[in-house]
């Protein structure tokens, strides 16, 4: 069963956000509003993309992480780390020398996510024939899912229920522990994650009960700390601490990393407002004759990450060199792969996602009432301007009337509308400030761009 | 709800607004894609009917509860035997229009196959009424 209340990883902090229009305008869900001059998700409609953590011009955007100290509890303390975090570093540092840090920071064992990207790819082919929703859309994607189920309900069928890497290598990792002896209660797997949407994907998951995953830590501050310790010390390791992996499995988040591997036509396409535009086509069927779709939110898929520190197109290329690499030592990745059968049977059992729900932003769940407000919509619209200017505190003139419609904003929002009725001065003064807050039209040098910025 | 959509005679770039138009009101609706897509076929069969063989129309359209009604009424050649053209392969369209991927003589009976009920009334010289409604 799939949770009513959604686990959001961002919060806005009220006490820097300075309510610009910048978030609510880039929002794929529409998603933002600004209230009191501070911005305001909604939580039934976020998808955890990050796009408004983007465009932030003071980094009001939070996003919340596990205590790394709450590994203490686990005697096992594994950190599954997905294969864009050794891409984060600068050439000069080791894999080995990353490893051997992050045991140093009190982890028992380290693990790449990408271990059952071999299993996984032989069952996103078997997928593909035996089921008939084409196109086949990929599931790796938290962000794209929940974008599917909001924006584009239709298409939830089309998405490939299969698990993701993260929670089959979790299960497998789990599983091998089992079997030496532990207590699932003593096992504890925690993701280094480079977005929001995985930890949303985590704590609350769709077409699953609840994650194997115990914890998430922030790819960022991890970054920082094994930062902190290589540079106290040395930069090489004397010692092997990594697990092998396979030059399919190094490259699997990055663009193209899955679809390379799919059958028939498929394509990959990356960066929210490209996928949103894409599906638009898949849905009003102009585009049919697509096989398969690796659809990511992050402009070069995972490199491109809200939580990744280095340059995406700098950790693409490392890890491309990578896998070249691991290419040249011909060699699968450790755990799964033609050999570990073992392996892949247990995983078998532990691949299918459950059905995958819509989830669509309706008007009234009562047709009839639905109707009337879409009526009442399209007679508003000959009103407003279309402007789109946000002065109301909705993205566009469109949402404002859908926001007047639900009884959520008035007419009188928009300034033009104010000017047309004729309000009077110290009516629409108090509207205004009811939006944007009692200071926002107050002489500030300080802004951005002022004769004083930032003093 | 009521709807309504102009159509020009020839104008081939404008066939399909009023369908996908109608799309976008029965999604915000949340209706079952399937009876979407069957009707927004049969609507837009009905539009290009009347942009590749009429000299220009009116598209109503009526939103309720239970069914949507289309209506598709146009000025044009009329058309003389109208079980003929509900015939598959059935076609008049001319060479140009028929260069441009049209007048296969599916469209009719693409129509019938799409909707709940569908009649068409017809004045040779005068024009063509086709109204159809699907159940939702
Ligand atoms: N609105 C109309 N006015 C006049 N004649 C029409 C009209 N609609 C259909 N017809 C006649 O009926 C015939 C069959 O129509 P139908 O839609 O089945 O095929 P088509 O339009 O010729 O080709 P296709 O729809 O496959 O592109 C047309 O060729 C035309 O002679
Ligand atoms: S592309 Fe990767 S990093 Fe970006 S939201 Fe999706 S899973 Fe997260
Ligand atoms: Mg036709």
């Amino acid at each position: 069963m799939e949770q009513n209340v959604f686990h959001h990883a961002f919060s806005v902090d009220k006490s820097v956000c300075i309510g610009c229009t910048h978030c609510m305008k880039v929002c794929p869900t529409q998603a933002i509003r600004v209230r009191n001059g501070k911005a305001e998700v909604m939580p039934e409609r976020c998808i955890d993309c990050g796009e408004c953590y983007r465009v932030c011009p003071v980094h009001a955007f939070r996003i919340g992480e596990d205590d790394l100290s709450d590994i203490i509890q686990f005697p096992v303390k594994v950190a599954l780390l997905p294969a864009v975090f050794t891409g984060q570093f600068p050439d000069d540092i080791s894999t080995d020398r990353i490893y051997q840090a992050i045991h140093q920071l009190g982890f028992s064992h380290v693990h790449e996510v990408e271990q059952s990207v071999d299993f996984l790819k032989e069952k996103t082919l078997q997928y593909q024939i035996s089921d008939d929703e084409s196109p086949h859309i990929s599931s790796f994607c938290p962000a794209i899912v929940r974008l599917i189920q909001i924006r584009f309900p239709s298409l939830t069928d089309n998405i490939i229920r299969l698990r993701v890497p993260h929670d089959l290598t979790a299960e497998l990792i789990k599983n091998d522990f089992i079997k030496e002896g532990y207590k699932d209660s003593e096992i504890g797997i925690f993701y280094i994650t480079p977005c929001a949407a995985k930890i949303a994907a985590v704590k609350s998951p769709v077409g699953e009960d609840k994650s194997v995953i115990n914890g998430v830590i922030n790819m960022d501050s991890l970054y920082n700390k094994v930062m902190a310790l290589i540079k106290k010390e040395d930069k090489t390791s004397s010692a092997q601490h990594r697990t092998h992996l396979g030059a399919d499995a190094i490259t699997w988040s990055l663009t193209n990393g899955e679809s390379k591997h799919a059958h028939g036509r498929a394509l990959a396409i990356d960066g929210i407002k490209n996928v949103s535009e894409f599906l638009e086509k898949i849905e009003n069927e102009e585009i049919t004759d697509v096989d398969f779709l690796e659809l990511r939110a992050c402009d070069e898929s995972c490199a491109g990450g809200i939580l990744c520190t280095s340059n995406r197109f700098l950790t693409a290329e490392r890890l491309q060199k990578r896998a070249r690499k691991s290419e040249l030592a011909n060699r699968d990745s450790d755990l799964t792969g033609e050999n570990n059968p073992e392996a892949n049977r247990f995983l078998e059992q532990k691949m299918t996602l459950e059905h995958i729900e819509p989830r669509p932003i309706r008007l009234d769940i009562e047709i009839g009432t639905a109707l009337k407000k879409i009526e009442r919509i399209r007679e508003l619209m000959c009103f407003l301007p279309g402007f789109d200017c946000g002065a109301c505190g909705a993205p566009d003139c469109r949402a404002l009337a859908e926001d007047i419609v639900q009884k959520k904003a008035n007419v009188s929002d928009c300034v033009f509308m104010q000017h047309n009725n004729l309000l009077d001065r110290e009516h629409a003064q108090r509207i205004i400030y009811k939006i944007w807050g009692e200071e926002a039209l107050n002489k500030d040098c300080s802004k951005k761009g002022a004769k004083n910025e930032g003093n | 709800m009521h709807l309504k959509y102009k159509i020009q005679g020839g104008n081939f770039s404008k066939a399909g607004f009023a369908s996908s138009e109608v799309k976008k009101i029965l999604r915000q609706l949340s209706i079952e894609p399937k009876t979407i897509k069957r009707l927004v076929v049969a609507l837009y069969e009905g539009e290009v009917n009347i942009v590749a063989h009429a000299y220009n129309g009116l598209i109503t359209v009526d939103i309720d509860t239970e069914k949507v009604t289309v209506t598709l009424k146009d000025n044009g050649p009329g058309i003389p035997d109208i079980d003929k053209a509900m015939e598959q392969g059935y076609s008049t369209a001319s060479a140009a229009v028929r260069e441009m991927g049209f007048g296969a003589g599916m469209g009719l009976p693409n129509m019938k196959k799409n909707t709940d009920e569908m009649t068409i009334k017809s004045v040779v010289n005068e024009g063509t009424e086709v109204i159809f409604i699907n159940y939702i």
